[in-house]
């Protein structure tokens, strides 16, 4: 059985910092990382090896950091890593990226079972599940927090709303998994040595055919207008020291402001 | 021929929402305004989706919603797209509508944008707004393709009818059966409550140290005749608190006039399901907790002495 893990590198979003004047974030010089998500979605993925026994492919799109990045997911349990690094990809829009994952995932064939988060850390857009699924012309089983395989058979908890879903179906399937499915293991530092003698394959975008005119800004579907922090005109009044003097303030500010019952 | 928007939604509430923002855009780009009923309704709902303004209502009796796989409500959507030349997509961004956005969106070669917080037409362009950098930041961004996929965030926009002379139609789809079988469906363990629209909001994270001192939050909450709502931590990690009361970006999304969030750090993956309430009152014992940069006021301070006597002060006067 072979397993491909797609994660996403994104940049640290707790540091991400909002200058003042102009509302815009700075992402430049941010660490990257895996998000929480995408490591359920690896994580599963080795448990399903360490039960079934299974050959766990990590399959990343990015920046040339992708290969320090790719270290922790190996050392995580993954057997071998495929990454895309080309500047061409910068800018991809969903469609684009999907496009860019399937070609990657056509040359590692044969696989049986995709994975990966409900949403990137970023941008949560949930998309790139169905449109793999939907290129590869395979069943989707999105938001995940039970996943089992006998024989050539999936059966999965879905998660929604205020339902919980029993659902089955045949691989090669995707599957999105939500934090609830597991709790990544943190690599022991002995596997972070050695995760760097694991295989580690990195191609472009010619490696794998695709024009680079057809991925990138340029022929994104999506035109960003603006991205700004969220205009937030808050009082920010706090009380300090006292206890009693504090929360009275508060009480008597609540009140003048008619938020009380 | 003109062009087409056409909303679905599992729900009749989340449909007569679509339509109602569907019929302020539809006019602005001059576009026929439609819906899409999936499985059996009684004629007067059929009827009700005139009064939201529907010109045509398409029924597609067949399926029903419940078993619905997304591939198949893809499908779906995909051919009645198709057969109706339509060029925008909205569906209620539940998580069935929006695992369908992408998958209906790579079929018709269409940008899709998911999770959409607003809509507006400006010139000749729908802008459309979503929550991006895991809600650091509100990304406004404009589909370049001529078909659109948008799935709307559940009560975005307020139903309001506005009757139209529409006709409703029969479709008979040839739609392959589904990959996916639905096995079981169990209703979650939990109250159901509806914390989406308390008018009083109080959130507990992390910083409270037991599930036995909830009563202590409760107690609180009872006076201010608030909601309980809590982070995922508190949730889905301890299982404390159910999660239909979990609030934040993979959670519910809040608009209470008054906001009471105890011990807290505000992570932004929390702080977008609160960033829309009226008034937010902090109370963390770290002063750096960036829960305080979206506060109008805060106490810094232990909550386990700021929460009882915050109590006290606000039992009515006399008592």
């Amino acid at each position: 059985m072979h397993v491909i893990a797609c994660m996403k590198q994104v940049v640290d979003l707790q540091q991400i910092r909002i200058k003042r004047d102009t509302r815009e974030p700075v992402l430049e010089g941010l660490p990257v990382l895996y998000g929480d998500m995408d490591k359920n979605a690896l994580e599963e993925a080795v448990r399903i090896k360490e039960k079934h026994g299974a050959k766990v492919t990590v399959l990343s799109v990015g920046s040339a950091k992708l290969k320090d990045t790719v270290l922790e997911a190996l050392a995580m349990g993954a057997d071998e890593a495929c990454t895309v690094v080309d500047p061409a990809c910068e800018g991809s829009d969903t469609a684009a990226s999907a496009r860019t994952l399937v070609r990657a995932i056509e040359k590692i064939a044969p696989y049986h079972l995709i994975l990966v988060g409900e949403g990137s850390a970023d941008n949560y857009s949930g998309q790139i599940g169905s449109r793999i699924a939907e290129i590869l012309n395979i069943p989707q089983i999105t938001y995940v927090r039970e996943l089992s395989i006998g024989g050539n058979t999936i059966t999965a908890v879905r998660d929604v709303e205020a339902a919980l879903e029993v659902v089955k179906a045949e691989m090669p399937s995707v599957v999105s998994v939500t934090s609830e499915i597991n709790k990544p293991r943190r690599a022991p530092l002995a596997q972070i040595l050695r995760a760097s003698r694991k295989p580690l394959k990195s191609w472009t975008l010619k490696d794998l055919g695709i024009d680079p005119g057809a991925v990138g800004s340029a022929s994104s579907a999506i035109q960003v207008v603006s991205n700004l922090a969220p205009q937030q005109e808050r009082k920010g009044v706090f009380f300090e020291g006292d206890v009693d003097e504090a929360v009275g303030k508060l009480v008597d500010a609540l009140r003048k402001e008619g938020a009380l019952p | 021929m003109i062009g087409r928007l056409i909303v679905s939604s599992e729900t009749d509430e989340g449909a007569f929402e679509l339509l109602t923002k569907g019929r302020e855009l539809s006019k602005q780009l001059n576009l026929e305004l439609s819906a899409v009923i999936l499985g059996n309704r009684d004629d007067t709902k059929i009827q009700s989706y005139l009064e939201y303004g529907a010109q045509k209502t398409l029924l597609v009796p067949d399926s029903s919603i419940g078993t619905l796989d997304a591939e198949t409500y893809a499908n779906i959507l995909h051919e009645i797209a198709k057969e109706n030349g339509a060029d925008i997509l909205l569906i209620r961004s539940t998580r069935l509508g929006k695992e369908t956005a992408g998958r209906v969106a790579q079929k018709l070669q269409a940008g899709c944008i998911t999770d959409a917080i607003d809509l507006t037409v400006k010139g000749s362009d729908l802008v459309v707004d979503r929550y991006a950098l895991g809600g650091n930041t509100i990304s406004s961004e404009i589909i370049r393709t001529k078909k659109k996929v948008i799935s709307v965030m559940p009560r975005t926009f307020e139903a309001q009818p506005a009757p139209v002379q529409g006709i409703v139609e029969k479709v008979e789809l040839n739609v392959p059966p589904p990959r996916v079988q639905l096995v079981e469906r169990r209703k979650k363990i939990g109250e159901s409550v509806n914390i989406e629209s308390a008018e009083r909001l109080i959130c507990v994270g992390k910083g409270l140290s037991s599930k036995e001192d909830l009563a202590m939050v409760n107690e609180l909450s009872a006076l201010l005749k608030a909601e309980l709502g809590c982070t995922r931590a508190l949730s889905s990690d301890y299982h404390w608190i159910s999660e239909d009361r979990m609030v934040g970006i993979s959670g519910k999304r809040c608009k209470p006039k008054l906001h009471v969030s105890i011990g807290i750090s505000g992570q932004i993956q929390h702080t977008v399901g609160i960033m829309s309430s009226k008034l937010i009152v902090a109370i963390n014992k770290d002063k750096e907790a960036p829960i305080f940069k979206i506060a109008d006021y805060g106490i810094v301070g232990d909550l386990y002495q700021v929460v009882p006597k915050l109590t006290q002060r606000i039992q009515p006067l006399g008592t």
